[in-house]
């Protein structure tokens, strides 16, 4: 492969050589010709020729230039896509660029061919050529079918990837705000978010995500704000909120991307198919860490909003969860915000020493009765 | 000279005339009302916008190309935007980066690319190539470029305040342009920013109802719509597509003024910052996003069509051949138009929007690319078989089309919502409209000034110096933009500072850094055209009537137009425009006014039955009990 496209680029070098030599002996014979009548400014000029060559010259060096730097430059395309849709939309990217380029080098050739070819010559006879009602209809319909083509494939694409989320998918609340991003887990306990409200947010107080703890869900979620975990191969889905300003999840080698939109909650479901490991292992890179990044312009620090990403094996997620401390043990300061009733349950959390024992029964129990539909406020 | 009808004009003309000669340096070169010398005021407004404008892509790509150089340098230029770290080396301000990029997106899509590119082209070439005296109304065509000097006033007062010009992109997303707290730029800068382009709004409606109005009412005897080059074509769907979308980001616009200072909510809701709750609820940010690009993705083709409306008959002048298609050009056009109305939320695909109705826009957008695609093909096929003069107008018009195939051709990657995903707000979309709107419709800007220039000043422009700003350009731009596509394709994000805070971002820094040079190269060729074009307006070659030997009617008015632009009758019209090197005429152009009568030898067989006509259009009387 690359000897054949080294002999390529050789002889595309070779015939560039070829017309810029042939441009010098046509420019001696034409600053020979005779002058054109004086009132005619716009005639053709001595380097008229020279300028119909150098286009169709530059079109050759490009197409090496193009060829080579594709080549060189390729390896870092596309980061690896480590989930299972992203690699369906890559196979699609590659299909659509392939018929672009394919455009692209047909009608750039054309273009620079023509003014080679037709470049000006006193002898020249110009085809009176107006319009051919034929050749327009075959040029509107060969795009229309192409674009048809490629519409239909994005759409199937696009539907499944914005389709509902399964039923088991990991649920993560993840909140952008200026500049960081912070991830709420449902908890080990009972496995369902507590409610928020914006209007409880307190950075002072210690709770930045506005969570309520007046819902007796909230007492075991907890929260991270430098590392997201998710299980390999489980859907995973990401219910994306923002505080202050949009800011836009993108997981680049999740080919995630989904807009934080401030009093809009957003979603995005995707099944991560390469744990941290694997990553590391397939690219020789032991420090490998998937990232996560803001891709709407956010303010000041929008270039460093960034949250890393770790894929676990589904039973070291589940390990890390349970290693996971709720908020309220984090800060215990939070159990004021607790209503009277409910500060016997989320003592459990504040104290050093786990109850579980005897408590998470009840709390099994809680879980099972209802509370299955109520998610994320 | 508003709204006069074209006969009495002939009656009246030596009074005008006379009338005329008293204007004094004020009226005349000021407060004009003529539209060459209006759209030569737009032109260099546009001039000087996107020298500035070009020179803050270069301040921002130095950050981008080089993070650790010492920026100490530019501090005489721009104070305290460059902080002095413990080791002396100057740093340029994050924030100030975003308003670079701001600024320079604002600036050269509205004060370049529309007042600059639209403004000059559409009130020059209009009433000449209509054959009218003037416009519609002198004294509105006047008051737009005077409410869009004021609007440029404000947007360069915003660039030197405190706390610096707006600074949230030039999209202005609510609620990072609504709040204060949120960004530096927000504040003053912001308001300045939203009264400079309700102003600029305003001038442009002007501008675009009096476009219309004129191509309408003031063609001169004969020109029927299907006898009008294509440049006026463009010009007319370009006015209309802002006649109707720039009115919605004016309500945007005012929404947006409402949020900010009178406590509203159209935008705002749950909002959390400076440690406080902020009381608006039940607003939503994706409104303003539908409103903007409302006009946002039109503007994208007000921005190319005249561009294309020039190249057209720059291509087929010096191509000594008629435009291919001419029909089919005309119902692209009126195509894209029509698209370009229900395309905008492509820009919105991963905005949270239902995705349903990703699925609809998806569809619509790909449809677009259909007529644009036969713009392409009819451009290449007037190529062939030709006799290409390759002015330095057409070397840019040439550039125009491989651009625009080039940086379109992308398009169908990102109007695909699920290849979307990945590479929406990466520098693979700086790198798709920076060719296909921002360097097509520069180099349509530039190839309209060097054919037009010697009817705007009566001299010629320089052709050598045009040949080495072609070159250098044409090459400069696809080395900056092309390598854009792979930063994109590896993810890059765009509107980023710096991108070594992340692993993944880690590579390219040389490319980035090549591209960076690139840019700057290409932008200091600009002054090779700066030079050109000021020395040719006093001390170039001197013009004839009709240098390209072209057809259209602006090349029969003398050198130097005066006010009313033709000194005796208006010439009357009898064919289409595009009659080059028509078989069985001694000449290899044809002009307009050129009865067929009088070219039995060429005429084909059906236009010899409308000699019949030609009596027809001279005898007709305008009505002129309609005027003022």
């Amino acid at each position: 492969m690359t000897i054949l496209i080294a002999v390529l680029a050789i002889l595309f070098i070779v015939l560039t050589f070829m017309v810029v030599s042939k441009t010098q002996s046509i420019l001696k014979g034409l600053s020979k010709s005779d002058v054109e009548e004086s009132e005619y400014l716009g005639a053709p000029d001595r380097y008229n020729s020279a300028n119909g060559v150098g286009l169709f010259a530059f079109w050759l060096i490009s197409i090496v230039g193009i060829v080579w730097s594709f080549i060189a430059y390729k390896k870092d395309f596309l980061p690896e896509a480590s989930s299972i849709h992203g690699k369906e939309t890559d196979y699609w990217f590659w299909v659509s660029m392939v018929v672009i380029m394919i455009g692209f080098f047909i009608v750039n050739t054309f273009l620079f061919l023509f003014s080679f070819l037709y470049r000006h010559n006193k002898n020249r006879k110009v085809t009176f050529y107006t319009h051919n009602n034929n050749l327009e209809i075959i040029w509107t319909t060969i795009p229309a079918i192409v674009m048809a083509g490629l519409v239909f494939s994005g759409l199937r694409v696009w539907t499944k990837i914005t389709s509902e989320a399964p039923a088991n998918a990991e649920q993560i609340d993840i909140m952008g705000k200026q500049f960081g991003w912070t991830v709420r887990y449902a908890g080990v306990d009972d496995n369902q978010f507590g409610k928020y409200n914006y209007k409880l947010m307190d950075d002072a107080g210690g709770n930045p995500m506005g969570v309520d703890f007046s819902d007796p869900n909230s007492f075991d979620d907890f929260a991270n704000a430098s590392e997201m975990h998710i299980p390999k191969g489980k859907p995973v889905l990401l219910k994306i909120r923002a505080r202050d300003v949009l800011h836009s999840v993108f997981i680049p080698h999740m080919r995630v991307k989904m807009d934080a939109v401030p009093g809009m909650p957003t979603k995005f479901w995707f099944v991560a198919d390469k744990s941290t490991e694997d990553m590391r292992a397939e690219l020789g890179k032991p420090d490998f860490n998937y990232e996560i990044a803001c891709t709407e312009i956010c303010g000041r620090s929008h270039f460093g909003m960034k949250l890393l990403l770790v894929v676990d094996e589904p039973a070291d997620y589940e390990k890390w969860k349970k290693s996971q401390k709720p908020l309220l043990t984090e800060n215990p300061d939070l159990l004021s915000k607790v209503p009277d009733n409910l500060k016997a349950k989320a003592q459990k959390y504040t104290s050093t020493e786990p109850v579980a024992a005897e408590v998470a029964p009840e709390v099994v129990a809680s879980s099972v009765l209802g509370n299955s539909s109520k998610v994320l406020k | 000279m508003s709204a006069v009808s074209q006969v009495e004009v002939h009656e009246h003309s030596e009074h005008a005339h006379e009338e005329h000669h008293e204007l004094g340096f004020i009226r005349k070169y000021i407060f004009s009302e003529d539209h060459k010398v209006i759209a030569k005021q737009y032109l260099i407004s546009g001039i000087v916008w996107a020298v500035l404008g070009a020179l803050m892509s270069l301040v921002f790509r130095l950050q981008l190309g080089f993070p650790e150089m010492d920026m100490a340098w530019m501090k005489p230029f721009l104070g305290d935007w460059i902080s002095l770290d413990d080791k002396g080396l100057g740093k340029l301000d994050p924030n100030f980066y975003l308003a670079l990029v701001t600024m320079h997106g604002t600036i050269m899509v509205f004060f370049v690319l529309t007042a600059g590119l639209s403004g000059t082209f559409s009130n020059f070439l209009i009433p000449l190539q209509i054959g009218a005296r003037d416009m519609a109304s002198g004294f509105m065509n006047m008051l737009s470029y005077w409410i869009f000097f004021i609007s440029s006033v404000v947007m360069f007062i915003s660039l030197f305040i405190k706390t610096g010009p707006a600074g949230g992109s030039w999209v202005i997303y609510p609620p990072l342009s609504a709040l204060k707290e949120a960004n530096p730029g927000s504040g003053d800068g912001m308001t300045l920013w939203l009264v400079s382009m309700a102003l600029f709004i305003v001038s442009s409606l002007l501008g675009g109802i009096n476009y219309v109005t004129t191509v309408i009412n003031l063609r001169t005897k004969g020109m029927s719509m299907d006898k009008l080059p294509l440049t006026i074509w463009a010009f007319t769907f370009t006015a209309v597509l802002g006649i109707l979308s720039f009115p919605v980001l004016l309500s945007a616009a005012l929404l947006l003024i409402f949020d900010r200072s009178f406590g509203t909510s159209f935008y705002l809701s749950d909002i959390y910052i400076n440690g406080q709750a902020l009381p608006n609820q039940g607003g939503s940010p994706i409104l303003f996003q539908h409103l903007f690009w409302f006009l946002g993705h039109p503007e994208v083709y007000i921005v190319i069509l005249p561009a294309l409306g020039l190249t057209s008959e720059i291509i087929a002048t010096n191509s000594r051949k008629p435009i291919f298609g001419y029909k089919a050009m005309i119902f692209s056009m009126a195509g894209i138009m029509f698209l370009a109305f229900i395309v905008w939320a492509h820009h919105m695909f991963v905005t949270g929007m239902n995705p349903f109705l990703g699925s609809v826009f998806m569809l619509l957008t790909l449809i677009i690319a259909v007529p644009s695609a036969v713009k392409g093909f009819n451009y290449i096929t007037t190529l062939w078989k030709g006799n290409i003069i390759f002015t330095p107008a057409m070397l840019f018009a040439i550039g125009l089309v491989s651009f625009f195939i080039s940086g379109g051709l992308t398009g169908i990657i990102l109007g695909n919502s699920a290849l979307d995903i990945q590479l929406h707000d990466t520098y693979f979309v700086v790198a798709h409209f920076h060719l296909v709107m921002g360097s097509a419709a520069i180099f349509g800007m530039l190839a309209g000034v060097y054919h037009w220039f010697p009817k705007m000043f009566g001299r010629m422009m320089n052709n050598t110096m045009g040949y080495i700003h072609f070159w250098i350009t044409f090459i400069g731009v696809y080395l900056v933009f092309f390598p854009m596509h792979y930063i994109g394709i590896a993810g890059f994000p765009r509107r980023y500072y710096q991108w070594s805070g992340f692993e993944t971002f880690n590579t390219y820094m040389d490319l980035n850094a090549f591209i960076t040079i690139a840019a700057i190269i290409t932008v200091f060729a600009q002054a090779v055209f700066i030079f050109n074009f000021v020395y040719s307006i006093f001390w170039g070659k001197k013009a004839s009537q009709n240098p390209w030997k072209s057809n259209t009617l602006e090349w029969t008015t003398p050198v130097n137009p005066g006010h009313g632009n033709w000194p005796g009758e208006i010439p009357t019209v009898y064919r289409w425009p595009y009659d080059y090197s028509k078989p069985g005429a001694p000449d290899d152009f044809i002009p307009q006014n050129v009865p067929y009568s009088a070219t039995p030898e060429s005429n084909l067989p059906e236009e010899n039955e409308l000699i019949a006509a030609e009596k027809e259009i001279n005898s007709i009387k305008y009505d002129t009990s309609l005027h003022d």
